[in-house]
């Protein structure tokens, strides 16, 4: 075929689209082509690039939609910004570690310290240096190189029945051990990161032997097999399943604000342990900036907000979680149970004695 | 069954082959006479198109061809060719002219073969083995990651939990394998050889189950029969019991128990497939076996049972490896198996590779179980009986104690799989309505159908694709990469995600790094990210499905029909869309069907996969199941339900419709009434 360089590209296909030779190939009447064509045309309007709107900030979240939609929601009213999410529970730290230097992803919300130190672990993350989150942040929480920030914490409480359990017999972490608790205790699976960071700080404050002494008499005191979510074991209490239970506030937060779940809550007696020691372990979700942030810009505004007055009170009050920035007060609720000492190890070490501490769990056969 | 839908055509005719028809039924080159009766030449209309690697014979005497009348319009002269060569009456001439002499020919008739030395890796096998090769790709991803692990997990797992782990894995495959075949087998065997209440209905009803995801019945049932749930509440009440210690009840969140909701929701399975292949099966053949003395219970155990066994097999296999891959259920219910395990190893100690050899165990597992059964029946093959000689087995039917027992028997899995769960969700979707109605429902729910609908028609044309192939031309490399990605199913499915996510990352990162070396352009992730991934991680993951229902359909199909097809000038491709599809229709639409429902609970691939702001209805009901919140999960769950059972509906009615054999088990291998007309 005689290719007429005046002709425009397109008018040149169109030609050969015309020509005979190429009509005599039937595509448009054969069948196998054209359901294959079916098939695939959603898949490559699919690769159409997504329009580039200037103002956007991608988030790979760890964390609930429903939990964190509101809070994005304020933040695109008041900067105009567009907050893109994906949420799931495992894998999105390993699909920006292969998306490499061309991940969309701006921001990873994290909802424990094993998320967050495998995150620095896989050098995904960059350091950022910013005065209002150094401000608003405890130094406690926050990590010295900037390379992931607390945004939220929760207390890994105590709680005992209000019938069966006389107030006093149980005030520090160790006492779960002791002899008369036998068949009393229920928490989640020791596999948990709530669990297991638990255990880190055991490790972390009284050294491996001790923690497994202490893990060893805890399962022995264990009413059932470990199962279920913090919201179950206080169940259980309130159903005379067994009469102590290791929970983070927030569960008790929201189960006095569920009308059907409120006599679960009230069957129990709250304990903040170690008050007299080291404090009561804390665990956090946070927040760490990706490598290759496409949006830093936008990303870095966002961080700011999460950490400022309206998004902290905004935890607080919708999920019972305590603020990271110290001058924003709990909800209602959790300020009634009054102020308490919080154990300031750092993040570091439990996430140092994590894998430890998951494997004394297998030692100890906790959940078996 | 009067036969509506026009017979089926034994010899597919083209519409132009007419007048050469006569010639090939000729014995090509037997008689003199023949020789000197075709032309002697081709003539190419003025100027042709002319193909650079064509070598035309010219006026060469060319005894094994034969101008189409038909074509003189186009400029290409048409060829036939001895029966098999595939496509031929389609094909325009390339260098098949060739100049040997018809002697040549008969003396080595493969070797004038038109693609030379090349027809093995051409067409279908070539197609086949590029998308095994795609499909496999996760797979062996999750074998690389194996064999890159942070630190070496098994001495840790021996010393403590590993034979528990393993324990429990066999104990949760043997019990749901025990409970999947007695209550998938009966049931199939029931609703195909008697007639009793309600027979029709449970036809598809047993079906019902299958779009319950297995996480949600957990939670329904866990909700149920838990310490604080109405049904120990009530013996609490009636017994004057107050607390827990103070009687015996069987606790759900034990191995037991997770069996018991595995067996619920994957009993469909292994019914689907053992109907359909129990009605496939010819009276002729049951009478004969009753002509030589069987008795019934005997020619359930020698005959049918044998004969539908590939296909139950087929069936168990997805039902097992549907369990391995589960971890909602078994890490609810608190029981440790590898799968959980995999998980603790992979995000407890934060050691990838560790998670991945579990995975390869599992696989290990599959295969060996798979590998067992193969052996087991090596040498035998059950073709039906062909066309002339199927008859429908008639439905005998049962009265009184035994028609009362065949309705409970049918009635217990359906109301324990799907009435009560979905009586539950009704409920609490129904109190907490203004609660969670909180989502633009439509546009998920359009989300997870279309998504599931692209899913199922890629996956089973890959199934055909592969299965077809392996027809054609059987080739081991071919055969292993089908087996290898069958595998796909077997694999829990965030590992397969991030199967899917290295080579996808790893492709759209080289194009990209070359078109800024080339052409400063960036295009950044062309597939990661996109639906496109989801796509095909969910046609990986379900290709087991697809493939062994289409080829277990296919496999039954003669190669006496082929044969035929074939000496009568059929191309494969045409022989595959005029016999066997028609053919194969049921276990085309079975598996496009159980991919379609699988694909609309697929959540752990699902999750890590998908693009921004992307929800499907088992994501959104996911953030709150993961926390327990099953009242807030509840509108959600039953809208899966509900979508899931818009095929179930669907397909009953369109095999109603077609009038054939009324069942998902349809076999249009020609019935009385159709021969007859």
């Amino acid at each position: 075929m005689v290719v007429n360089e005046n002709y425009s590209y397109y008018h040149q296909c169109s030609l050969i689209i015309q020509h005979p030779r190429f009509i005599s190939m039937k595509f448009k009447n054969n069948r196998v082509v054209r359901s294959v064509l079916v098939i695939l045309a959603p898949l490559l309007i699919s690769f159409a690039p997504s329009q580039a709107i200037a103002e956007e900030v991608n988030v790979y979240s760890y964390r609930q939609p429903f939990l964190t939609d509101p809070i994005f929601d304020a933040f695109t009213a008041e900067t105009g910004i567009k907050v893109n999410t994906v949420f799931a529970k495992k894998g999105l730290i390993e699909r920006l570690e292969n998306e490499g230097a061309n991940s969309p992803a701006d921001l990873v919300l994290v909802t424990n310290v094993g998320n967050l130190a495998a995150a620095v672990e896989a050098g995904i993350t960059q350091p950022v240096s910013n005065d209002v989150l150094e401000s608003n942040i405890p130094a406690s929480f926050r990590d010295v190189d900037g390379h992931w920030f607390g945004l939220t914490s929760r207390g890994r409480i105590i709680v005992t029945s209000k019938d069966r359990i006389e107030e006093g017999l149980i005030s520090d972490y160790g006492d779960l051990a002791k002899p008369e608790l036998k068949g009393k205790i229920c928490t989640r699976s020791g596999k948990h990161s709530y669990m297991v960071e638990l255990i880190a700080s055991v490790i972390a404050h009284e050294g491996e032997e001790a923690a497994k002494q202490w893990l060893q008499s805890v399962k022995t005191n264990l009413a059932r097999k470990p199962q279920g979510n913090d919201r179950a074991q206080v169940k259980a209490i309130s159903q005379g399943e067994c009469d102590v239970a290791i929970i983070n506030t927030y569960y008790m937060g929201a189960m006095m604000t569920d009308p059907e779940q409120q006599a679960w809550a009230d069957s129990v007696n709250i304990v903040f342990p170690n008050q007299s020691g080291r404090g009561t372990h804390m665990n956090i979700s946070g927040v760490v900036m990706t490598k290759s942030s496409p949006n830093r810009d936008n990303a870095v505004k966002l961080m700011e907000f999460l950490a400022n007055d309206a998004a902290q009170s905004m935890y607080a009050t919708n999920n019972h979680e305590y603020p990271i920035k110290p001058d924003v007060s709990p909800s209602e609720l959790v300020s009634s149970w009054g102020e308490f000492k919080k154990d300031d190890l750092s993040l570091n070490d439990i996430a140092k004695y994590r894998a430890q501490a998951s494997r004394l769990v297998d030692i100890v056969d906790y959940d078996g | 069954m009067t036969a509506k839908k026009p017979p089926l055509s034994p010899i597919p005719q083209l519409p132009d082959a007419a007048a050469v028809t006569g010639r090939v039924k000729a014995q090509w080159g037997s008689s003199p006479a023949y020789q000197s009766a075709t032309p002697s030449a081709v003539s190419w209309p003025g100027g042709a198109f002319r193909y650079s690697a064509s070598r035309i014979a010219g006026t060469r005497q060319l005894s094994n061809t034969a101008v189409h009348p038909a074509r003189g319009s186009t400029p290409f002269p048409e060829i036939q060719y001895r029966k098999h060569f595939p496509g031929a009456l389609k094909r325009p001439a390339r260098r098949v002219l060739t100049n040997t002499t018809s002697v040549d020919v008969n003396r080595r008739p493969r070797r004038i073969a038109p693609y030379g030395i090349w027809a093995s890796i051409r067409g279908w096998p070539l197609m086949a083995l590029i998308v095994a090769f795609v499909v496999c790709l996760p797979i062996l991803s999750v074998l690389y990651l194996a064999f890159n692990p942070k630190e070496n997990i098994w001495p840790h797992l021996w010393d403590t939990v590993l034979l528990q782990y393993i324990a429990n894995t066999l104990g949760l495959m043997f019990g749901v394998a025990t409970g999947t075949l007695l209550i998938g087998v009966s049931t199939a065997w029931l609703v195909t050889r008697y007639e009793f209440p309600g027979r029709a209905i449970f036809n598809w009803a047993l079906l019902l189950p299958f779009a319950v995801p297995a996480y949600v019945i957990a939670y329904i049932y866990t909700d149920l029969l838990e310490f604080a749930g109405p049904v120990q509440g009530a013996l609490r009440a009636a017994f004057g019991w107050t607390l827990a210690n103070e009687y015996w009840f069987p606790s759900i969140r034990s191995l037991p128990g997770a069996i018991t909701m595995m067996v619920l929701v994957l009993y469909p399975y292994v019914y689907l497939l053992a109907r359909a292949a129990f009605l496939e099966q010819s009276a002729s053949v049951v009478e004969a076996a009753r002509a030589l003395g069987g008795t019934s219970r005997s020619r359930f155990f020698r005959i049918s049972l044998p004969m539908a066994r590939p296909a139950i097999v087929v069936g168990l296999a997805m039902a097992l490896m549907e369990t391995l891959n589960d971890f909602g259920t078994v890490d609810y219910f608190a029981v440790r198996t590898l799968t959980s395990g995999l998980y603790d190893v992979w995000l407890g100690m934060n050691n990838l590779g560790g998670g991945a050899q579990i995975a390869t165990l599992l696989l290990v597992f599959v295969t060996m179980l798979i590998g067992l059964e193969k052996v087991s029946r090596r040498h035998q093959e059950h073709y039906q009986p062909t066309a002339s000689r199927f008859r429908k087995i008639s439905r005998r039917q049962l009265k009184g104690k035994e028609a009362t027992l065949a309705t409970t028997i049918c009635f217990i899995p359906i109301c324990f799989g799907f009435l009560i769960p979905a009586w539950v969700l009704l409920n609490y979707s129904i109190q907490n309505f203004d609660h969670s109605f909180n989502a633009d429902f439509r546009q998920i729910a359009f989300n997870s159908m279309g998504l599931s609908a692209i899913a199922a028609s890629t996956a089973v044309a890959v199934g055909i694709l592969l299965s077809y192939s392996q027809r054609l031309r059987p080739t081991r490399l071919l055969k292993t990469s089908v087996n290898i990605s069958s595998l796909g199913y077997a694999v829990p499915g965030a590992v397969l995600a991030i199967g899917v996510i290295i080579p996808f990352a790893a492709i759209d990162n080289s194009v990209d790094a070359f078109m800024r070396k080339h052409f400063d352009y960036s295009t950044g992730l062309l597939l990661s990210g996109t639906v496109f991934a989801l796509v095909f991680a969910y046609t990986v993951r379900f290709l087991a499905v697809a493939y062994g229902s289409v080829d277990a359909s296919m496999k039954k199909i003669s190669p006496h029909m082929d044969d035929a097809a074939r000496s009568l000038g059929h191309s494969s491709l045409g022989i595959l869309s005029k016999i066997h599809l028609p053919l194969m229709k049921s276990g085309v639409l079975t598996a496009a069907l159980v991919v379609f429902v699988d694909c609309m609970k697929e959540l752990p691939a699902t999750l890590v996969l998908r693009p921004f702001n992307f929800d499907t209805l088992a994501t959104h009901v996911y953030q709150y199941a993961s926390d327990e919140l099953i009242a807030e999960a509840a509108l959600g769950s039953l809208l899966i339900v509900l979508v899931g059972l818009v095929p179930v509906i669907l397909l009953t009615v369109s095999i109603d419709r077609s009038q054939e054999l009324k069942a998902a088990g349809i076999s249009t291998i020609g019935t009385p009434e159709n021969q007859s007309g």
